[in-house]
């Protein structure tokens, strides 16, 4: 659930809303020295923050924007360190305390170092979920994260290193980080960041990398789907003999395609589909192999599914590229602790499908505002099964009304259930599913839910597209 | 031979403390005129320049979990079955490789190489040095150590250990230099560290070597002395019920342990295999 939620911050950024606050900081830094090359300072913040600028603190759209403050209390072996006090789950200003610090100006060159390091304790012991440098909010290409770092009561030092310097010629993402609640049952802390710096320690070492988390994965798609590299991780080993794994962004790594004719990879780790066959991805990174592979198993051309053509204003969409989609709170929820579904959407010429795998049950939420299907009372799903359909399939699909509380639970919520069998799909083949709502309760729909009801062993399906999901007038 | 090793390095470090203090004015800062070594006479040197099996005429392998030996673990709980076969000992590219590997193997889960130049090569006092790239990970024990000769007929510590090198795989930026004898052995013996500032052991090789002495046994890593143990000093760590044994013909031992009571068993993250890389063994008087 957290990488969902790392992934929706990222996103939401992109839509370009920043908060900017103006920090009353000294700087000791002089901008007079005009060189060559960029500095090569490794200082962010050692009790107070150094060359950034003035306008260098971006929180996360949807992050509560002043959860950053420099307290002048508490320190490493000083009395001033970099405070974020991250929020409750239900505080309305924002669930979550996240953002990047970007110098304001040029970039640093970073070549010379080997691993970004700070102090950092907390109020309590927590697993934040993000810590690292190289964001920007530009293309984020040096992005280097650690995810879920345990940080504890007591001042400690934290070690990020970094794949390969060299790329840091010109870097402004001095530091960033995402901390949220998940694993504090929704109680806000405190966190305490100091002595931020990168450092040369030459004791980083016996790195080692992967690709698709170090398996050997392979994943059947079509002719014009582009899609990512992804599980990519490198693991090193630090002085204190512990383990660190970072996710270093894509373009890091160098990535090769057995068959590129077949499928591309660019640096930034996009993969593109262009004719059937096989390719079989792999990666390096300063010339050491990555564990593990992506097979792209191309089945040539996909069909997709049909283009709706219902009037706009009869529609309100959940999920389809003809239509000016609602807001959706998530398209998998990943429900724990029994939901097993995993989600790898893709694009086949800019038309995007969700596809589900690993498939037992899901759900696409959408509260935020729900929907009225008083008038709009005909649900319209398409759905591809790229599998031999089993002759005993039995597919769930449960339409949830919130009631007058607009939320999931509460006593109001009232729901309709709808089956579909294996005549109702053929195999690799776009399915039109139409199911009238007919509940008593249908002004405050805010959930649908897909699943198996079969033993799942027997006449499951693992793996299945959909496209176009509508509430209409009928 | 039992409870060889330390078990607590707490203890060691402790124990280390007021050598370390007195050994400050002229080992631990270490200028032009720090002496490290004056014995230059070479006596023997193996360069593993020959591929293949190590030289037998001064090599042999101790074969087994110890048990054979009488002492099952090795006195240690150690986790490994050291073979002959070359997926734990050979030559290649000049360096003597001396593999840990994870497999069941002769009822152990974990299988490593433990070579020796008894009755092959033995000798009171010298210079011994080593060139080695260590391996890393939690529960992973090479060392590069002197045995007395007499051990079989005066049982350990009688007959005496010295600990050129020892490392744990889970702290690598550190090595130990320790001596064995009576009333001074296994937890209670004379040791110190040296920890590198800005490398690790497991990157690079470095030179570890002691010179030994009637009266004094010298310790340094990469020309850098940081312990000196005499007499003295087994009379002062022991309030005199030390013996000094170190005047007796010692052989040399290059083994990786896996386990065992000092360094722990490994854990999820011990990436296996793990090699050290031995570029020399050289001996001077």
């Amino acid at each position: 659930m957290k990488n969902k939620r790392l992934i929706k911050l990222v996103r939401a950024f992109s839509l370009g809303l920043v908060l900017t606050l103006i920090l009353g900081c000294e700087r000791d830094i002089s901008d007079d020295a005009v060189e060559a090359t960029f500095s090569n300072i490794g200082d962010v913040f050692t009790d107070n923050f150094v060359g950034m600028g003035s306008d260098f603190y971006f929180p996360f759209a949807d992050s509560k924007f002043d959860a950053f403050s420099v307290d002048n209390n508490e320190g490493y072996n000083s009395a001033a360190s970099y405070r974020v006090d991250v929020p409750n789950a239900n505080d309305a200003t924002g669930n979550y305390a996240g953002a990047i610090l970007r110098i304001d100006g040029d970039g640093r060159d970073l070549s010379s170092y080997d691993a970004l390091t700070f102090w950092a304790k907390a109020s309590q012991g927590v697993s934040v979920d993000a810590l690292g440098f190289g964001q920007d909010f530009g293309e984020n290409k040096h992005q280097v994260t650690a995810n879920n770092v345990s940080v504890g009561t007591n001042w400690a030092k934290y070690t990020i290193p970094i794949p390969d310097a060299s790329r840091l010629v010109n870097e402004r993402g001095m530091f960033w980080y995402a901390a949220g609640t998940q694993a504090t049952g929704g109680s806000g802390y405190v966190l305490w960041f100091d002595d931020i710096k990168f450092e040369t320690l030459g004791t980083i070492a016996q790195p080692r990398l992967a690709i698709a988390n170090g398996n050997d994965i392979s994943i059947d798609t079509f002719i014009g789907v582009t899609l990512p590299v992804t599980g990519l991780v490198e693991t090193y080993n630090l002085a204190s003999g512990v383990d660190q794994s970072v996710s270093p962004a894509p373009s890091y790594y160098t990535f090769t395609s057995s068959n590129p004719g077949v499928a591309s990879v660019s640096e930034a780790g996009i993969i593109t589909v262009n004719t059937a066959g096989t390719a079989v991805i792999t990666a390096t990174l300063n010339g050491l192999q990555a564990e593990g592979s992506l097979t792209v198993n191309s089945l040539g051309n996909f069909q997709l599914a049909p283009v709706p053509t219902r009037n706009p204003d009869d529609v309100t969409s959940i999920f389809s590229d003809v239509y000016t989609n609602t807001p959706v709170d998530f398209f998998n929820g990943f429900w724990e602790p029994f939901q097993t579904t995993l989600s790898a959407d893709f694009a086949v010429d800019g038309d995007n499908i969700l596809n589900y795998t690993n498939f037992n049950f899901v759900g696409n939420q959408f509260a935020n505002p729900t929907v009225d299907a008083t008038e709009k009372s005909n649900l319209h799903v398409n759905m591809y099964i790229p599998a031999d359909i089993p002759s005993d399939l039995d597919f769930l699909i449960t339409i949830k009304d919130f009631g007058a509380d607009q939320a999931d639970g509460g006593g109001d919520d009232t729901i309709q259930q709808v089956f579909f069998f294996a005549a109702d799909f053929t195999s690799n083949t776009w399915a039109t599913l139409e199911i009238p709502i007919t509940m008593a309760n249908r002004n405050n729909i805010g959930l649908i839910i897909y699943e198996n009801i079969n033993n799942p062993t027997t006449s499951s399906i693992e793996n299945f597209y959909l496209d176009n999901i509508y509430f209409y007038v009928p | 031979m039992t409870n060889r090793f330390n078990k607590t390095i707490i203890k060691i470090a402790l124990k280390s403390f007021t050598i370390a203090s007195f050994l400050m004015v002229y080992s631990c800062d270490p200028d032009e005129t720090q002496v490290v070594t004056q014995l230059d006479n070479l006596v023997i040197a193996d360069e593993f320049n020959v591929e293949g099996t190590p030289d037998a005429s001064l090599w042999s392998f101790e074969i087994g979990d110890g048990t054979a030996q009488g002492i099952p673990g090795w006195g240690n709980n150690e986790l490994q079955y050291y073979t002959d076969r070359p997926e734990n000992v050979t030559v290649e590219n000049g360096v003597l490789v001396i593999t840990a590997q994870q497999e069941v193997f002769e009822g152990s889960n974990y299988t490593s190489g433990r070579l020796i130049t008894k009755d092959l090569f033995e000798q009171q006092y010298g210079r011994f040095e080593a060139r080695i790239r260590l391996p890393y990970g939690k529960g992973i024990w090479p060392a590069f150590w002197l045995l007395g000769s007499d051990c079989d007929e005066n049982p350990w510590p009688q007959c005496g250990e010295i600990d050129i090198m020892e490392y744990l795989g889970d702290s690598p930026t550190v090595v130990f230099g320790t001596a064995h004898g009576p009333n001074f052995s296994g937890e209670d013996s004379i040791s110190k560290e040296y920890e590198l500032e800005n490398s690790r052991f497991d990157t690079q090789f470095h030179v570890f070597g002691i010179e030994w002495g009637p009266d004094y046994i010298n310790y340094y890593v990469d020309g850098d002395l940081y312990q000196t143990i005499t007499p003295d000093t087994v009379n002062e760590e022991t309030d005199g019920a030390g013996q000094w044994v170190f005047n007796r013909p010692f052989y040399i031992i290059l083994n990786i342990a896996v386990g065992g009571n000092l360094p722990g068993s490994p854990n999820a993250q011990t990436v296996f295999p793990q090699r050290m890389f031995v570029d020399y063994v050289r001996v001077y008087n």
